[in-house]
């Protein structure tokens, strides 16, 4: 490997699965934890890292699932005012008119206690921390550059999820031009006929789109290089199957405290275990080849540790009992910070400084350095147009 | 390199054939283009080179092809993806991945090429095609010509010895088209790949041929360029200007035709085109249907038309003018009241679009959009009439009515899919009109236009400018233009660039000049019509 690689200085698109690692480390110890200090630290600590290491130009979902964040905290609360939950309160804040109901241990309206309402705060806010994180890692790797490493026994799954990535906003054009076509028509393009109008036009592009799509792979060459057996295959996908499942259940029962024991690190080792066999049985059998892969150098594992150690030692403080990681809600008290869990977060941050610059942002910097009047001189010319077109077109203005 | 072997292909059982007897044989390092009418089967005969007809199109292919060797009822178009390249009408379509570099690894990708190799390629390739500026580019955000020139890097990079194109340059303004036919021509010569190529805008490609196939009722015959443009039932304005004046060898490029054009130029010297003369009496104090005074227009966050200012009266027939992305379709979109002015003013017949109700701008402004299509839901040309005409409540038939006049051949119970594009252009033409607006907008209307649906276009357009309805016109096409309008506006980065009579604009512009004006230059004729009333009347 190009040893130039290993310096964090270099500018370059860190490997996607480093930064989905060290999202998952994150998500990890914000389930752990219900104290709102805590889930505040990580959510800036994402924060933080988003904007001072997501590529310029590209998407970025954060914000977007910040607000998602807020409306599950919106919702959890309101739910809470509104049926009771588990959590027993004396602290009264208002009492709304109750509805009797026949069934036992259901209730609408009534008390709403401090208590219930701080529980229900903490759970929704623990979500949405975990929400944040993983808006986190798309904003920091989009999920399709991370689709480019499915395993080449689930080529043709993960070729149908990047088609249909790019196939879902095309459809939301289509829909918004067949919409405008229809007003030119005298409708105004509102109400269920009308709908069933607009899917007949919209439907047809998108069949007419896909059709033209399968005949260019077709004759690009996709699918040529398969020369497997039905035998070696099935058993290949059964065991990438069984790995990524277990890979999920893994992560599922690190993220969820009260699952059995079994279910967390001895599952994800499992899952990886016959995951990388997969990957391994299937690479012997690929003949495809891979333009530019990511390189994995020192830059990428110093971000997917800092994640997994951030996230772990909050899992051990856990499991520890320390103090202030589950805060008491009854009677609640004020939330204090865990002092050593805290630090550990902080490790979370590391990348933004010791993480590599993306290329448009390291030319932005640079870009603003060296020419103060136009910080953007560098992308600009990246992004304009061909400069030969824009003469012609001024000869044309002064030939007139 | 290809070779065709009584070659018939039908889709359905006993139904027409869409080939039949085709007899081809490409040499190694041709460039040959394949010419014909709409629906005359270029497009079959294209696909069959690397077997997608009938591997991926079902059908029936009788006779065989081979591809150096390879027969395509043996190999799938898979197999031949070593071989042939294919590129499609519309480039965006056939994108698989989303990034420029990624885009042209594809097919080496699928191919098993080597990493390393594959690297060199796409640094050739990027180079070759001229798109190393925009290498990390998202493809949805290159310009027209870019993203032509991407799909044929895409297909170039894993060196195929066979390049098959269906209209490359038709969705392309006039420079960019140049871009990739330039690109094109370097790649025959330098090399010698093998060349088959489509296109309905034979100005543009003609003089590059080696050989021209000319595809007419299934069959197939090739020739040399001159001979087979002598006897080609579609050709470009300046063999029809060769034809009218009788010139021997038929010239293909302007600088023949210039060479050969002396006496007639002398002949005409003294005479004044036609459509000056027009030109002046139209923009007399007509009634005002189009105004936009400082007009900005924004597409999401982006300020996309930036001060425009410009006036259409009724008589008129206007074309809009400039590069893919200038802002021609937003402007058009702002006209009918689609996009709201973020400032200034836009009126047509002194109302503001974007306040009318939809039912209500039908009365003023009609526009036909770039895919005429996006119009049309019915299951048949009947129902799609008649929907039209209680959308508008005009009387039953009215629609029926119009249609029949701008395309006399089209059957009610066809379903608008399966209509030619020329045939469904004027369906939609059709139900904009039943409305009565006075002013009436078209998003370039010639994509996939043959040279017959055009002349019909044309006349319908003239006849409704005659009728005193103004007519704007978005297009790429400078040959339309010098047949159509009557003044010409070229926009730039949002901004009027232009605005001046037709024979003015085009005849001044090395991009935008059509054919017979280049050849007749100082002199300003635009088209062969106006050349043959000229010597006519002297």
């Amino acid at each position: 490997m190009n040893r130039a690689l290993h310096n964090p200085r270099l500018p370059r698109l860190l490997h996607p699965a480093a930064w989905w690692v060290w999202a998952i480390g994150l998500a990890m110890a914000a389930s752990r934890t219900t104290n709102p200090l805590l889930l505040a630290l990580i959510v800036a600590v994402a924060g933080y890292v988003v904007a001072a290491r997501r590529e310029i130009g590209a998407a970025s979902p954060f914000g977007a699932f910040l607000r998602l964040g807020l409306f599950v905290i919106a919702m959890r609360v309101l739910f809470e005012a509104l049926l009771g939950g588990g959590v027993p309160g004396r602290t009264v804040l208002l009492n709304l008119p109750q509805v009797p109901l026949p069934a036992g241990g259901v209730r609408l309206g009534g008390a709403v206690t401090l208590e219930g309402v701080l529980a229900a705060a903490y759970d929704g806010a623990r979500l949405a921390a975990v929400l944040a994180c993983i808006g986190a890692a798309n904003a920091l790797a989009s999920p399709r550059r991370l689709l480019r490493y499915v395993p080449a026994t689930l080529y043709e799954v993960g070729t149908a999820l990047v088609v249909a990535l790019t196939y879902a906003p095309q459809l939301v054009d289509d829909a918004r031009r067949v919409r405008a076509a229809r007003r030119l028509r005298g409708h105004a393009g509102r109400g269920p006929r009308e709908l069933a109008r607009l899917a007949v036009p919209v439907l047809d592009s998108a069949l007419e789109r896909s059709l033209d799509l399968a005949a260019s792979m077709e004759s690009r060459g996709y699918g040529r290089s398969v020369h497997r057996n039905a035998g070696s295959r099935r058993k290949a996908t059964a065991l990438t199957l069984f790995g990524l499942g277990g890979v999920v259940a893994g992560v599922y029962g690190l993220l969820d405290g009260g699952s059995a024991p079994l279910l967390g690190l001895p599952l994800l080792v499992v899952g990886s275990a016959a995951a990388a066999a997969s990957l391994a049985v299937g690479a012997r059998r690929e003949r495809r080849s891979r333009y530019r892969p990511d390189p994995w150098a020192a830059p990428e594992s110093v971000v997917a540790l800092s994640g997994a150690i951030a996230g772990g030692l909050v899992l051990v403080a856990s499991q520890r009992g320390v103090p202030g990681i589950m805060l008491q809600t009854s009677p609640a008290v004020w939330p204090t910070l865990p002092w050593l869990p805290a630090l550990g977060l902080l490790l979370g941050l590391l990348p933004a400084w010791l993480s590599p610059l993306p290329p448009v942002r390291a030319l932005e910097r640079a870009g603003g350095l060296q020419d103060k009047h136009s910080p953007n001189a560098h992308t600009r010319n990246v992004h304009s147009e061909d400069v030969g077109t824009q003469d012609i077109h001024k000869s044309v203005g002064s030939a007139s | 390199m290809i070779r065709f072997e009584n070659v018939g292909v039908r889709f359905k059982d006993g139904g027409r054939p869409v080939l039949s007897g085709v007899d081809l044989h490409v040499e190694e390092g041709e460039l040959v283009l394949v010419v014909g009418a709409t629906g005359s089967g270029k497009t079959t005969l294209l696909r069959c080179v690397n077997g997608l007809v009938p591997h991926f199109s079902g059908g029936i292919l009788s006779g065989r092809v081979t591809v150096d060797g390879r027969d395509t009822r043996t190999h799938r178009p898979r197999d031949l993806a070593d071989v042939v390249g294919v590129v499609g009408q519309d480039p965006a379509a056939a994108f698989v991945t989303d990034t420029v570099e990624e885009e042209l690894a594809y097919g080496m990708e699928s191919l098993g090429v080597h990493g390393d190799v594959m690297r060199r390629r796409v640094e050739e390739t990027l180079d070759l095609l001229g798109l190393a500026e925009v290498r990390q580019r998202a493809l949805r955000t290159l310009s027209g010509g870019q993203q032509q020139r991407v799909a044929i890097g895409g297909v170039l990079a894993a060196h195929p010895r066979v390049l098959v194109l269906d209209e490359p340059t038709s969705a392309l303004d006039p420079v960019a088209a140049e871009e990739v036919l330039a690109a094109l021509t370097r790649l025959v010569h330098d090399l010698g790949l093998t060349v088959l190529l489509a296109e309905h805008r034979l100005e543009r490609v003609v003089q590059y041929a080696d050989r021209v196939v000319v595809v007419e009722n299934g069959q197939a015959r090739s020739d040399l360029p001159a001979t087979a443009m002598a006897k080609s039932p579609v050709s470009p304005p300046i063999v029809d200007l060769g034809r009218l004046a009788g010139w021997s060898p038929l010239p293909l490029s302007v600088r023949d035709a210039r060479r050969l054009s002396g006496p007639m130029r002398q002949v005409l010297a003294s005479a004044t085109p036609a459509r000056v003369v027009r030109s002046v009496t139209v923009s007399g104090q007509s009634q005002s249907l189009l105004s936009a005074r400082a007009l900005v227009v924004n597409r999401g966050r982006r300020t996309v038309l930036c001060g425009i200012d410009l006036e259409l009266r009724a008589g008129e027939v206007v074309a809009l003018m400039g590069r893919n992305g200038s802002g021609k379709s937003t402007l058009l979109a702002a006209a009918c009241g689609q996009l709201p002015a973020r400032a200034g003013s836009v009126r047509t017949g002194g109302l503001d679009p974007a306040s009318l109700k939809p039912r209500d701008i039908l009365r003023h402004v009609g526009l036909v959009p770039q895919d005429p299509g996006m119009l049309l839901y019915a299951e048949t040309v009947g129902a799609e009439c008649h929907a039209a005409d209680s959308d508008v409540r005009a009387a039953p038939g009215t629609t029926r009515a119009l249609l029949l006049h701008l395309a006399p051949d089209v059957q009610e119970g066809t379903h608008p899919r399966d209509l030619s594009e020329g045939q469904r252009l004027a369906l939609a033409l059709a139900i904009v009109l039943a409305g009565r607006p006075p002013l009436v907008l078209l998003d370039e209307p010639t994509r996939g236009l043959d040279y017959g649906a055009k002349a019909r276009l044309v006349a319908s357009l003239r006849s409704l400018a005659a009728d005193s309805h103004g007519v704007l016109v978005a297009t790429h096409d400078v040959e339309l233009v010098a047949e159509l309008a009557d003044r010409v506006i070229v926009i730039a980065d949002g901004e009027v660039v232009t605005d001046g009579p037709a024979a003015a604009v085009l005849a001044g512009s090395p991009a935008f000049a059509p054919q017979v004006a280049k050849v007749m230059h100082p002199q300003p004729w635009l088209t062969v019509a106006d050349v043959a009333a000229a010597l006519e009347a002297s």
